[in-house]
């Protein structure tokens, strides 16, 4: 039980939630929302080590998950968007099919064994630094390298950038934006097809580099629900995304392996001797979620923040004003 | 190709176009049955074009879901089996979906059902084999809905309380209670240490059309169980709870208008806790109707996803009670069906495209398309 082992285990993990809420963060900020993250996470999982498997070349799978994850984003877009029906309905809708068709498209993909994976590597000098050297920067996956650059990209890109001024202003006050001459709908499609490539992404990152594999629903297993959930807790913000997909990711590590020492701070570990009591550490991440959401929830009515005023909300172009 | 002089008129070769416009009279009373129907159809022939695709047989494929669970009146009593849970949990979603909240952890309160009526016997509370077999099915039946109601409070109450989003948190709840449940299952009631406890007494299983074969000989082997009178007797009390109760009403008023509703001095707080509640008990007696009636015993993997299919037949039903009866059958014999059909995965996918192709056709109850002839108005 090396604190730098589940931290930097911690930060791998963490990077697929990563990529998920900051997909969900950008759909959301458009204003639609889109509850379909598992199920694209599992399109994204399949079709990239399906990929992987047929051709050889994990980096083909990266390419295919994004691609084809996207595609099906679309699905919810136009459904939300121009058929205008309840976001939350089309959001599950699309979690059933994508659980569906990935398990379609991935059968008997469980039993193909070892592929060539996405490489690891330190970075120089970095990870000389003493202890967030070895977390943060040894011996970790591609994926993880680029979750560092693309969460504060994200972030200067939203708050920053006039694109991003389009984005919120999309979200916050769609009839606005449109007297500006922005195509709401065009935008809307967009993120939506951003959240979806990344959440394709997130599911390749799964099935190439952090857990390699098809487990059919397993391979998930609620990363997609969670990812959500922290969506809220960030406040559709993507630097608190980072922080909370880390913490997470910890939290995913420390599980598997508190059960391993006899002891912990002097005292009999429980879990090393009635191993049944695992059950109950399966459940904290769920659990978490939850406490996460009742934090983020109380702040945001503390600060009188929220989510975007439009999430959720079909724009109707010339028949009414948010 | 005639090129056109800037002064001349120009000439329109198409003088129709299609226009979409929103509907401004209500539709006939059939249109949205019609219209689901023509959405299953739809999602049916995708579903083809996709089993196709990924190297399987569409026809024989459907052929045999029907054959399989429609053929004879033994198969069709299976696909009852199957029905039965589903209308609990179609009905747990209808009602918490008519106030547009979204319990979508009935898969969790029918996992925490079945482990509140297991308790009774094996914790033990009562014996399975001295008590009086109406109390005791009464005792895990009350002790199956408290326990299905507790877990819906729970996202209830911090919806109420702390405005936490119900959609993740019931989600949440479905993995603590599959966690939970494994623990009882494993580490207290396993028999011999597989993943079940005992066998429950035959006088804690509920009664089942084949009991009866002595006196109705054509009842031999039939397996529905009586856990189809609670689901008809649940589904015309929710019914009668949504539109002729003035909860039923409030729940409608929350639906439609929240605004309104909290205007006119209805506790939305108060009615998100106990719609929870009763959604989650609802889905906890789907739980103890599949312990006592179907499996007999507390085991692992009890549900085949009802708590979801719940979700797309509460949807397909228009959250009516009553034809929630009717919509759980069909999806019984798909789930029933589906076992058997190579990709596995292949009943799943069938539910999501139709749910997908079911909410893309709500758009037709609001807007017509229209042909107009170009220049008219």
């Amino acid at each position: 039980m090396d604190p730098v082992i589940i931290l930097q285990a911690g930060v791998a993990s963490g990077t697929v939630l990563l990529f998920a809420t900051l997909g969900e963060i950008f759909a959301e900020r458009s204003g639609v929302l889109n509850l379909g993250l598992e199920g694209m996470m599992l399109i994204g999982a399949m079709s990239a080590f399906k990929t992987a498997v047929v051709t050889g070349n994990p980096w083909w799978g990266i390419v295919v998950a994004v691609v084809f994850t996207g595609l099906i984003s679309q699905i919810h877009a136009a459904i939300a968007i121009h058929l205008q029906a309840d976001q939350v309905v089309s959001g599950l809708a699309l979690t059933f099919l994508g659980t569906g068709l990935s398990l379609v498209l991935g059968e008997g993909l469980s039993k193909a064994g070892t592929i060539s994976l996405l490489p690891s590597f330190s970075i120089p000098l970095l990870s000389q630094i003493p202890i967030l050297g070895r977390i943060f920067f040894s011996n970790q996956s591609i994926m993880v390298y680029l979750g560092y650059v693309l969460f504060p990209l994200c972030w200067y890109y939203i708050n920053y950038t006039r694109p991003g001024l389009h984005l919120r202003a999309v979200g916050e006050f769609p009839a606005a934006a449109d007297a500006l001459g922005i195509n709401v709908y065009r935008l809307r499609y967009l993120y939506v097809l951003v959240g979806g490539m990344l959440a394709g992404l997130a599911g390749a990152t799964i099935s190439l580099a952090i857990s390699p594999g098809w487990f059919s629903e397993m391979t998930t297993s609620g990363q997609g629900w969670i990812a959500i959930g922290l969506v809220i807790f960030s406040q559709w913000d993507p630097m608190r995304a980072a922080a909370g997909s880390y913490i997470f990711g910890a939290l995913r590590r420390l599980i598997l392996d508190i059960q391993g020492p006899l002891t912990i701070f002097g005292y009999r570990n429980p879990f090393y001797y009635n191993p049944y009591y695992g059950f109950f550490l399966q459940m904290l991440p769920y659990a978490f979620t939850i406490v996460v959401l009742v934090i983020g929830s109380r702040e945001a009515i503390r600060k009188r923040m929220g989510s975007p005023a439009a999430l959720g909300l079909p724009f109707i172009r010339g028949q009414r004003g948010l | 190709m005639i090129e056109e002089t800037p002064s001349s008129q120009p000439q329109r070769r198409f003088t129709f176009a299609i226009r979409v416009e929103p509907r401004l009279t209500e539709t006939a009373s059939w249109y949205p049955a019609l219209l689901s129907f023509m959405a299953i159809v739809v999602a049916l022939l995708l579903g083809a074009v996709i089993i196709a695709a990924a190297g399987g047989d569409p026809i024989s494929s459907y052929r045999h879901i029907a054959k399989a669970s429609f053929g004879s009146l033994g198969v069709f009593s299976d696909t009852m089996v199957k029905a039965i849970p589903l209308m609990l949990t179609g009905l747990a979603c209808s009602v918490a979906f008519r106030m547009r909240l979204w319990n979508i952890g009935a898969e969790g309160q029918f996992y925490l059902g079945a482990f509140g009526a297991s308790a009774v016997i094996l914790l033990p509370i009562l014996s399975d084999k001295d008590t009086p077999r109406w109390i005791l099915i009464l005792v895990m039946l009350v002790a199956g809905m408290l326990m299905g109601a507790l877990w819906g409070f729970i996202p209830g109450y911090l919806k109420a309380k702390f405005n936490v989003n119900e959609i993740i948190s019931s989600l949440m709840m479905n993995y603590i209670a599959i966690a939970w449940n494994n623990y009882w299952i494993f580490a207290v009631w396993t028999e011999g240490g597989f993943q079940m406890s005992r066998m429950f007494d035959k006088n804690a299983w509920l009664p089942r059309l084949t009991d009866f074969s002595k006196t109705v000989p054509a009842f031999r082997g039939l397996t529905t169980h009586f856990g189809l009178v609670f689901a008809l007797v649940a589904a015309v009390i929710v019914w009668f709870i949504l539109y002729r109760s003035r909860w039923g009403y409030e729940i409608r008023l929350i639906g439609d208008n929240p605004k309104a509703a909290e205007y006119a001095g209805i506790s939305i707080t108060r009615n998100v806790v106990l719609v929870m509640m009763l959604s989650g008990a609802l889905a906890g007696l789907a739980g103890m109707s599949e312990i006592t009636g179907v499996v007999h015993r507390f085991q692992e993997r009890i549900s085949s996803g009802y708590g979801f299919t719940g979700i797309i037949i509460a949807w397909l039903a228009k959250l009516n009670p009553l034809v929630v009866v009717v919509v759980s059958i069909l999806f019984g014999a798909l789930l029933l069906a589906g076992r058997e059909i190579q990709p596995s995965g292949i009943p799943k996918l069938i539910q999501g495209i139709i749910l997908v192709c079911l909410i893309a056709s709500d758009f037709f109850l609001r807007y017509q398309i229209r042909i107009v002839r170009q220049g008219e108005d």
